[in-house]
């Protein structure tokens, strides 16, 4: 029993770090630029999957590969707000409908090429594993806390200590104004997409190594971070790791204690209690007004 | 002398009196002009089920049920809210039915109505507390509901769990089921077009347009909002309980993003907001998905893109290009450059 509280304490610490990198790309596309990235689980999966070619096609080494990708992904958000956002841009439905379906597509294209075998897997940063208080952790799990920390931080002072951040911060906040500032609309869309996806990219990268690559990854990893980011709020980064917090020991709580069976219902009913009754989010500040009647 | 040019001009036909729906009709002709795109439709409809094969039979019904989800789609959209999952109807109508004939080994003809109402009811209830979101997050939880109850019945094992509920009393044939489909289905288009004239329905329009307004004008919203969901989950929970007796089983399946994504795929292409677009759209896209049942899950990605191009490059949707093209005629009137025309105007009589 002892045992299974401290497994629980560092495996939801290490849920929690997945959550927040997963769900990081998301939430800033979402919060800088108002546009919902659906695509982001198949521009995760993608990159799971270009990294795999690099490393077997080319022979790359495992950090050029791991750089291109990211590059490519985040080149590839771009490509998809220029062609295909901008021209629905405002139209909130048409960007949902339109991502999504590009994240569909993206998965189910590698789904037809049948990237789905045994053989489908990134490689861990480090091999080897750590014993903390009679857990075993692998390095891996540690690299992905790691991560995540050191990425919120960067996005934090990014957005608020860098011109090009305040600029985005700016863009979401009140986008006329930002307008009559000079800033330009698209490019800070433009920008933040990319951002966005080469997030999904690096979350891609450091996650992925803990197990297979599997299509349906791509769809769980979009509904993880739309519960983290419907329930921390927009715009919010300790929302977002609040939330994530929340999440990641719920999850592994009812895994251990319930049933797996109950993990995926947490996100779920995340989602749906969060919107019910605080559709703001935890932490979301500017939204509140205008989400209700 | 100045090069001649040409544009495209658009006319409304003379028919149409004062907006898109009041008509001033003077003779058999207009009667027919309005009449005849109706009657073609109805005409051709009608007789389909009995010149199809077994298999087309079965595609005609997948695209009903389609077509219902569609139509319910188009009905919350017409209220401004944007369902993500239409499967959540979908599913709790087929597993109302299902519970109902394996509890109380009710009949189909008892059944589907009750479902059809009991479940209209339920997700009316069920997504009352979520009526005040807007936009996406509306969206978002109609997302999540009917994956969240697959889960759910995953977990509990209830209502079958995975298993599903199995060896439902079947309808009486596929011909029949057909003709029962298609009339519910012509039904809604007409009668939600229908409802959409009259002032109640103006009342569900403004509710998209400028709820606040509809406030303002002391209309309780939510209540009307609570009336249209009710409305759209009708046609839905009625496709999920008869397509449950038809394949005489429902399980989780039954939520599966299937069944919210194809309707939505269809209202984007036939056109949102016309209750008939829907239904073009879904007659399109469900026989080319089986013409393209060959290509396994390539399919997915190919009405993918078709779904990305229309929103990007039509997004009208088909129906309102169609009805555009026969309201209007165009003819090409000759262009000058302003100058030139200007000049040409002063000398030329």
């Amino acid at each position: 029993m002892e045992g299974n509280l401290v497994n629980v304490l560092i495996y939801g610490l290490v849920n929690s770090a997945v959550l927040m990198l997963t769900s990081l790309g998301f939430s800033l596309t979402f919060g800088l630029s108002g546009v919902a990235n659906f695509a982001h689980g198949g521009l995760y999966l993608f990159t799971g999957y270009i990294t795999w070619m690099f490393l077997h096609y080319l022979g790359l080494p495992f950090l050029p590969a791991a750089l291109f990708s990211i590059v490519i992904v985040g080149l590839i958000g771009t490509v998809i707000y220029r062609l295909i956002l901008m021209p629905v841009r405002g139209i909130v439905l048409s960007e949902v409908i339109a991502t999504f379906a590009v994240g569909v597509a993206i998965l189910e294209f590698f789904r037809w090429r049948g990237f789905v075998t045994y053989e489908f897997n990134l490689p861990s940063f480090v091999k080897g594993s750590i014993t903390i208080a009679g857990v075993n952790v692998d390095y891996q799990r540690l690299f992905i806390i790691a991560i995540g920390i050191g990425l919120a931080v960067f996005l934090w002072i990014f957005s608020h200590y860098t011109k090009t951040g305040l600029a985005l911060r700016g863009m979401a906040q009140d986008e006329y104004t930002a307008l009559s500032l000079g800033i330009e609309s698209d490019w800070a869309a433009g920008l933040s997409m990319a951002l966005g996806s080469a997030l999904a990219a690096v979350a891609a990268l450091a996650i992925l190594p803990l197990g297979l690559i599997s299509i349906n990854i791509g769809y769980d990893v979009l509904l993880v971070a739309l519960a983290v980011t419907v329930l921390g709020g927009l715009e919010s980064t300790v929302g977002l790791m609040v939330a994530s917090l929340l999440l990641g020991y719920a999850v592994i709580i009812t895994g251990t204690y319930l049933s797996p069976h109950w993990m995926e219902v947490v996100y779920l009913a995340a989602i749906v209690l969060g919107l019910a009754i605080k559709p703001s989010g935890l932490f979301g500040k500017f939204k509140e007004l205008e989400e209700r009647v | 002398m100045a090069k001649m040019a040409y544009r495209k001009e658009r006319v409304d036909r003379g028919i149409k009196a004062r907006t898109d729906d009041i008509f001033a009709l003077s003779s058999f002709r207009e009667i027919l002009y309005l009449v005849l795109p109706r009657l073609l439709v109805i005409l051709f409809l009608l007789p389909l089920p009995l010149f199809l094969g077994t298999y087309w039979q079965k595609v005609m019904l997948i695209t009903l049920v389609i077509a219902l989800l569609a139509l319910s789609w188009d009905l919350l959209a017409s209220v401004g809210l944007v369902s993500l999952g239409q499967a959540l109807f979908f599913g709790v109508g087929g597993y109302l039915a299902g519970f109902l004939s394996t509890r109380w080994g009710w009949y189909p003809l008892f059944t589907i109505p009750a479902a059809t109402l009991a479940g209209a009811v339920f997700c009316t209830l069920l997504l009352y507390p979520a009526l005040r979101l807007r936009g996406i997050y509306f969206g978002l939880i109609t997302f999540a509901l009917p994956l969240l109850f697959m889960r759910v019945i995953e977990a509990t094992k209830i209502l079958g769990g995975t298993e599903g509920l199995s060896s439902l009393p079947p309808l009486p044939g596929t011909t029949i089921e057909l003709y029962i489909l298609l009339v519910v289905a012509l039904g809604c288009v007409f009668g939600f077009r229908r409802m959409f004239d009259t002032d109640y329905g103006l009342v569900l329009k403004a509710l998209r347009d400028n709820d606040r307004s509809v406030e303002a004008g002391g209309i309780n919203v939510q209540w009307y909002k609570a009336q249209a969901v009710f409305l759209a989950a009708l046609p839905a929970t009625f496709a999920g309980a008869f397509l449950t007796h038809h394949y005489q089983f429902v399980g989780m399946p039954a939520f599966a993003l299937d069944y919210s994504i194809l309707p939505l795929t269809s209202v984007v292409l036939g056109g949102a907001g016309s209750f008939a677009g829907a239904v073009l759209g879904a007659c399109i896209l469900v026989p080319l998905s089986e013409v393209l049942r060959a290509f396994g899950t390539l399919r997915v990605v190919i009405y993918s893109v078709v779904l990305v191009i229309f929103v990007v490059g039509l997004p009208e949707g088909i129906f309102h290009y169609l009805q555009r093209k026969y309201h209007q005629f165009e003819r090409l009137v000759p262009m000058e450059e302003v100058s030139n025309g200007a000049r040409a105007g002063f000398k030329g009589y």
